[in-house]
């Protein structure tokens, strides 16, 4: 159930929300909009899916490690 | 007093009350155990979790405060959107290790988990102090949320008879946890989330569609609101706060008590792993509430004379509930507000019991009756439960709201603290020893305090001065720092130091078998094979639970 060791590097891809989100002034400012909201705002509802999905698609791709081991 | 709403606020109340007592025969089970009453047997698969956790995390506070930021205080207050968006990789990457460990051992409470690591019953004490000390002041804000719509439904009484309703809530509140124990919020929690996304989902579409569009709300906001200010000169301004608030809080969101009792309660790491990939479905409801805070802007509420009062008694915190009354009819607005009010119930019932299951494991079992027979301890921890609800509603009523708000505060610098005892040491235990981690602890919470003191406990952001340098950020980080870096130096000589004090001799008793094991150090973590489950560490006592086939 623990997790194979070749997932170690897999598992980097997670960083990639946080650099993403901590870097403020990309994002802090009104353009482009979408929907007419200003960029600050949908840039960051857009990354709540973008990071679902990068955890969505390393589970997966983890789940599959897991089951050739066995 | 608006009639129908009251109505119709009332009928979803009754249910939910139902719904919580009924709980107790779902999945029934003995719950004279604390395993079963306070983490529902560890049983719930992926869908509860979701809703347990979405429940759990996504309070009735959030919902009425995070809008009242950004109403109040534009951008800033959006940066609840980054923070949920770091938690999941967090939730993903550290707990299902975690729940392995607190599974093997028997553990229930995130204390128990580190006295598992290090048999340091100082060190799981001071992690239980703090999960209870961070706990607290957070139950009381559940009351102001439901505070907040209890007075938007236009209930105006004077002394006593003005509190009755926040009194009657608690009470019912308190009988069904008592009864039923976690699986209570459980099934509350999908009644509740179902209401909410409803509501903000009906929110989002009607309010700017009487308002003209998303275009015509921005443009009747403020420009400074709209973004965060440019930093002055050697200064990282609004930009460095903002971040490291999302960062810090994500840091120390699933160190509470209460995420941790939620997150254990789950049947597996697996259904952990598959909730960190859709929980953010809430974070993106939080995301389009905190834009209902605009609305509510663009709205004009606050100018129209019938929520006059409502703003007097609880500041822009009635921004939201100022807008569905404005917004839509009264029903809707009945719906709307149960849904926040059944929202402080859920967590309030989890962080009653997380907080009733520190006491009597890590206080009074580890220190005052270290014999405690398993019904005893499920019926101290159902009574401890009863005495936190007394207490937060007693301090929500004799004491002004302020009080509550900067204590829960503190509580999210102090939480911060416990995070390297339980997200690095649990990885990485040997980098660490039990008196390293109580030191670095003990400086994390002092400079913690000391920051927020400095800030007249009116704000977390603390301007650190750096080399010429003005760096604002969020204090819990910053004595985050502080303590890694003295556990870190500290850990490799107080190992030894410890080691020689357990060699002199301790009286034996139950934990005696600990002690002589925290003279080799940290026990290795079992790691078990594919497919099969680790040897059973009974360190924990008689209350461990007993083995169960894994389905």
């Amino acid at each position: 159930m623990d997790k194979p060791v070749r997932s170690g590097l897999r598992r980097w891809v997670l960083i990639v929300p946080f650099i993403a989100i901590l870097d403020v002034p990309v994002y802090n400012r009104l353009e482009p909009e979408l929907f007419g909201l200003p960029f600050f705002y949908w840039y960051q509802l857009a990354w709540i899916l973008i990071a679902a999905l990068l955890i969505f698609s390393l589970h997966r791709s983890e789940r599959s490690a897991e089951d050739e081991t066995r | 007093m608006n009639v129908t709403a009251t109505i119709v606020f009332v009928l979803l109340f009754v249910f939910v009350t139902i719904v919580g007592f009924l709980a107790a025969r779902w999945r029934a089970a003995d719950l004279s155990h604390l395993h079963e009453w306070g983490l529902a047997g560890r049983r719930f698969g992926t869908f509860v979790t979701w809703f347990l956790l979405g429940g759990d995390l996504y309070t009735a506070y959030t919902f009425v405060a995070v809008p009242a930021l950004i109403f109040g205080g534009g951008a800033i207050g959006f940066f609840a959107v980054p923070y949920t968006i770091m938690i999941y990789p967090i939730l993903y990457l550290f707990f299902p290790r975690l729940w392995r460990l607190a599974r093997d051992g028997g553990h229930i409470t995130t204390a128990d988990i580190v006295e598992g690591l290090y048999h340091d019953r100082w060190l799981a004490l001071a992690i239980a102090l703090t999960g209870l000390l961070a706990t607290m002041p957070y139950i009381a804000l559940q009351l102001i949320g439901m505070a907040v719509v209890i007075g938007g439904l236009g209930f105006h009484a004077q002394g006593w008879l003005a509190d009755l309703p926040l009194i009657i809530a608690f009470l019912i509140l308190a009988a069904f946890t008592y009864t039923s124990g976690l699986r209570a919020p459980a099934l509350i929690a999908v009644v509740k989330d179902t209401l909410i996304y409803l509501a903000v989902f009906a929110a989002i579409i009607v309010v700017p569609w009487e308002l003209g569009g998303f275009s015509a709300i921005f443009a009747k906001i403020p420009a400074a609101k709209l973004l965060l200010p440019a930093p002055p000169p050697a200064s990282t301004g609004a930009f460095s706060a903002y971040g490291s608030l999302a960062l810090g809080s994500a840091i120390a969101l699933f160190l509470y008590p209460h995420s941790m009792t939620a997150i254990l309660s789950s049947s597996s790491g697996e259904v952990i792993r598959r909730n960190a990939s859709i929980l953010p479905a809430y974070s993106f409801l939080l995301g389009l509430l905190a834009l209902l805070g605009f609305m509510a802007a663009a709205w004009g509420v606050d100018k129209m004379p019938a929520f006059h009062d409502g703003f007097a008694a609880f500041g822009p915190n009635f921004a939201i509930p100022a807008l569905f009354l404005a917004a839509f009819p009264s029903w809707f607005v009945g719906i709307a507000f149960a849904a926040i009010a059944i929202g402080a119930l859920v967590p309030a019932a989890i962080m009653s019991i997380a907080a009733a299951n520190l006491f009597t494991r890590n206080i009074w079992k580890a220190f005052v009756e270290r014999a405690c027979p398993p019904e005893r301890e499920a019926a101290i921890a159902k009574f401890v439960s009863l005495v936190v609800k007394a207490g937060a509603l007693v301090f929500i009523i004799a004491l002004p709201q302020r009080y509550a708000i900067e204590l829960q505060l503190l509580g999210g610098v102090w939480i911060s603290q416990t995070a390297p005892a339980l997200l690095l040491a649990s990885h990485c235990p040997r980098l660490f020893s039990g008196p390293g981690l109580l030191l670095g602890w003990a400086a994390g919470m002092a400079a913690g305090t000391a920051m927020a003191a400095a800030q007249g406990f009116q704000s977390a952001v603390y301007p650190l001065h750096l080399a010429g340098y003005t760096l604002p950020g969020y204090a819990a980080l910053y004595a985050l720092a502080l303590n890694l870096a003295v556990a870190l130096v500290l850990s490799p000589f107080t190992h030894r130091a410890g080691a020689r004090r357990g060699r002199g001799g301790v009286a034996a008793g139950p934990l005696s078998r600990a002690r002589a094991q925290s003279r080799r150090g940290p026990r290795p973590l079992p790691v078990p094979p594919p497919g099969r489950r680790a040897p059973r560490a009974r360190l924990s006592g008689p209350a461990a639970t007993p083995p169960r086939p894994r389905r």
